[in-house]
């Protein structure tokens, strides 16, 4: 069976200024896979300019990489035309960060749930439109009747990101891109949309690719994680492992950074290097906030295998052995061991 | 701190009613709120969105506009009833007295106007009549405290990250030395790294300062962390009004109780356990106490009589029937 995705070293690079042109790496040779017949939850987490939401774009297919393939369903996703270019638009969804941004103040908020149900041809009449709509609204845990025929500017931002998800339940996807998705959401809410896409992936075999920066809620949903830092793969592994014992020095910043709802588990102390804005882009990225950062960190690090479910990207590892950037994938548990 | 106790609060507020007049009927966005904060102390303000945080703090700063209004209540900065100024001498309270640090610093500078530039406004339309120079060191010191650099003084909103945007409103927030900053979910649009550097920076300024920080939210996480009391709110009243320790430990409130146990931790991986039902429309609330739909403790009288506020042992405040029998 073909791979739902696949990923070849994919990387993305910006440049600005006509002359001396400045290039940004935003991601730096990811691979992955995801299995079709094995839906799962994958976090991509790290801090804002991590490049995140840059694999997001990618792979929806908003921009192209500027080396390396993403592969759809056997196919390349930039050489896609006609109905094969409609179903990968229909089964590749997305759920954005920013609930204020996806709306147009002019339209109601109907406008962006009957657009879809129009273009994708998923009801045969206005009332069917409805009942579609409704169900999908309910199962976000929206009143319908709250919310339709509402413009974006008298709704919430908690509700118009649950408008968004519901948007994306409509028209049952196989993969789902969710960027940040619920860290604009209320607390209360945050469990019932984490819920509502647990059960797509449960019920309805949608792989999600969750993009955060919540490590929290990464641990609740995902099965594996993957965190980056400037466009790098510092750690990849089993998500309970990677949380419980960060292995390398930024997954260990992100984990004493989490809020903890816990009164005995505080914030670290240690104070925080302020990130340096284009530094040199040779060796570890992380090296200039690194409070083990090593001469030899001027070379860029593989990736060790720390153990069966666990990588990371650090010399402080190096008496592991190395494990290649596309074999990454094998080592991503693609079921939780505990079953809720 | 311990000089703290004996002061007298820096902030009270005293039965703030607030309703918005919609076409669809009257909102009563704040409910007889009244609450009171000490110099120096730190009060988390929580609730599902809805519930009136950030009409709270509109209210507080007399930013409320129509169709809302404020329809009663008196808010006292250490001893000035905000309520009781005229536009103009409001006007100067903000900032001076109370200060509002906005959710989303991305969207409250002008995108136009260099950062330097909207430090001056700030000092210039608050009478300060220093010289020039004067005025730009006090703004540079201003930002120094906020961890940033000086060259930011001259930079564009859009050549800054988020983090360095929210920090510039709050070294805005702070020019004036305020004795009351409410920060609206400074955070919520922020990395956790980030976040955990903008609750610091916050932190260190209220001691720099002096002032009391109301810090409006949802993350009981955020305020575990950084808060001494937390206040929660429920369809614009509030329902609980406890130290953080106390809250955690024992939730006094069955809505507090549910917003505890509903938080991801280490310990229940996979497990979610949101808040059944939804937060009711305040168009049109449900009779009696406004949580008894979704109440696992309701009662009887739950449905008829709506709770009043109580003060409990330890300074505790709780609106709910089930301590009642408590005086």
């Amino acid at each position: 069976m073909t791979n739902l995705l696949d990923l070849h070293h994919v990387s993305k690079t910006y440049t600005r200024g006509l002359i001396n042109a400045k290039a940004t790496v935003a991601l730096q040779e990811i691979s992955l896979t995801l299995k079709q017949e094995d839906p799962t939850i994958l976090t991509v987490a790290g801090e804002s300019g991590s490049g995140k939401t840059t694999l997001a774009m990618l792979l929806l297919g908003f921009i192209t990489p500027t080396t390396g393939q993403i592969i759809y369903r056997g196919k390349d996703i930039t050489a896609l035309q006609g109905e094969e270019r409609m179903a990968f638009r229909r089964e590749v969804q997305a759920v954005f960060q920013d609930p204020f941004a996806v709306f147009n103040p002019f339209y109601t908020v109907d406008h962006l749930l009957s657009v879809p149900i129009k273009r994708f041809k998923l009801a045969t009449n206005a009332k069917a439109a409805r009942a579609k709509m409704d169900e999908a609204l309910t199962a976000v845990g929206l009143r319908p009747e709250d919310v339709l025929g509402r413009y974006p500017h008298q709704l919430s931002g908690g509700q118009r990101q649950r408008i968004n998800v519901a948007r994306a339940l409509l028209l049952k996807p196989r993969l789902l891109i969710a960027d940040e998705p619920v860290s604009m959401v209320d607390a209360s809410l945050r469990a019932s949309i984490l819920e509502t896409l647990r059960n797509l992936q449960r019920d309805h075999g949608v792989s999600i690719i969750y993009i955060t920066h919540d490590l929290t809620t990464a641990y609740h949903i995902a099965n594996a994680i993957i965190v980056l830092y400037r466009g790098g793969v510092m750690e990849a592994g089993d998500v309970d492992q990677v949380i419980k014992s960060p292995q390398h020095p930024y997954t260990r910043l992100l984990v004493d950074s989490i809020p903890w709802p816990a009164l005995d588990r505080r914030w670290g102390t240690d104070m925080i290097k302020a990130r340096e804005a284009g530094s040199s882009s040779v060796g570890c990225p992380f090296r200039s906030r690194c409070p083990m950062a090593m001469e030899q960190c001027k070379t860029q690090p593989p990736l060790y295998k720390i153990n069966k479910t666990q990588a990371a990207a650090c010399y402080l590892h190096a008496g592991h052995p190395e494990i290649a950037a596309e074999r990454l994938t094998e080592l991503l548990p693609v079921r939780t061991q505990i079953e809720a | 701190m311990a000089d703290a106790l004996h002061k007298s609060p820096i902030l009270t507020v005293s039965n703030l009613e607030v309703t918005y007049y919609t076409d669809a009927g009257r909102a009563k966005a704040l409910d007889d709120v009244s609450f009171t904060l000490n110099a120096g102390e730190k009060l988390g303000m929580v609730g599902e969105s809805g519930s009136g945080k950030s009409t709270l703090a509109l209210a507080m700063m007399r930013m409320i506009k129509p169709p809302g209004r404020i329809e009663a209540g008196h808010v006292f900065v250490g001893g000035t009833d905000l309520m009781a100024l005229s536009d103009e001498d409001m006007r100067q309270a903000r900032l001076s007295k109370i200060a509002y640090i906005p959710q989303g610093a991305m969207n409250s500078l002008n995108p136009v106007i260099r950062i330097g530039a909207q430090l001056v406004d700030a000092l210039r339309s608050h009478g300060i009549r220093d010289s020039r120079a004067q005025i730009e060191e006090r703004c540079i010191n201003a930002l120094k405290s906020v961890d940033l650099d000086p060259a930011v003084f001259r930079m564009y909103p859009h050549e800054l990250s988020g983090g360095m945007k929210q920090r510039v409103c709050i070294a805005i927030g702070i020019l004036l030395q305020p004795q009351v900053i409410i920060a609206d979910e400074p955070t919520s649009a922020l990395d956790v790294v980030t976040q955990r550097q903008v609750m610091e920076t916050i932190d260190r300024v209220k001691n720099q300062i002096n002032a009391a920080v109301i810090l409006i939210g949802h993350d009981m996480g955020l305020m575990a962390q950084f808060v001494d009391r937390v206040a929660v709110m429920y369809s614009g009243r509030l329902v609980e009004v406890s130290t953080v320790r106390e809250m955690f430990t024992n939730p006094l409130h069955p809505y507090t109780a549910a917003l505890i146990s509903s938080l991801p931790n280490l310990q229940n991986k996979g497990v979610f356990q949101g808040i059944p039902g939804l937060a009711p429309s305040l168009l049109r609330l449900p009779s009696g106490c406004a949580f008894h739909p979704r109440c696992t403790k309701m009662m009887e009288v739950c449905q008829s009589t709506r709770p009043l506020t109580r003060t409990l042992e330890s300074n505790r405040l709780v609106t709910c029937h089930l301590y009642d029998a408590v005086v």
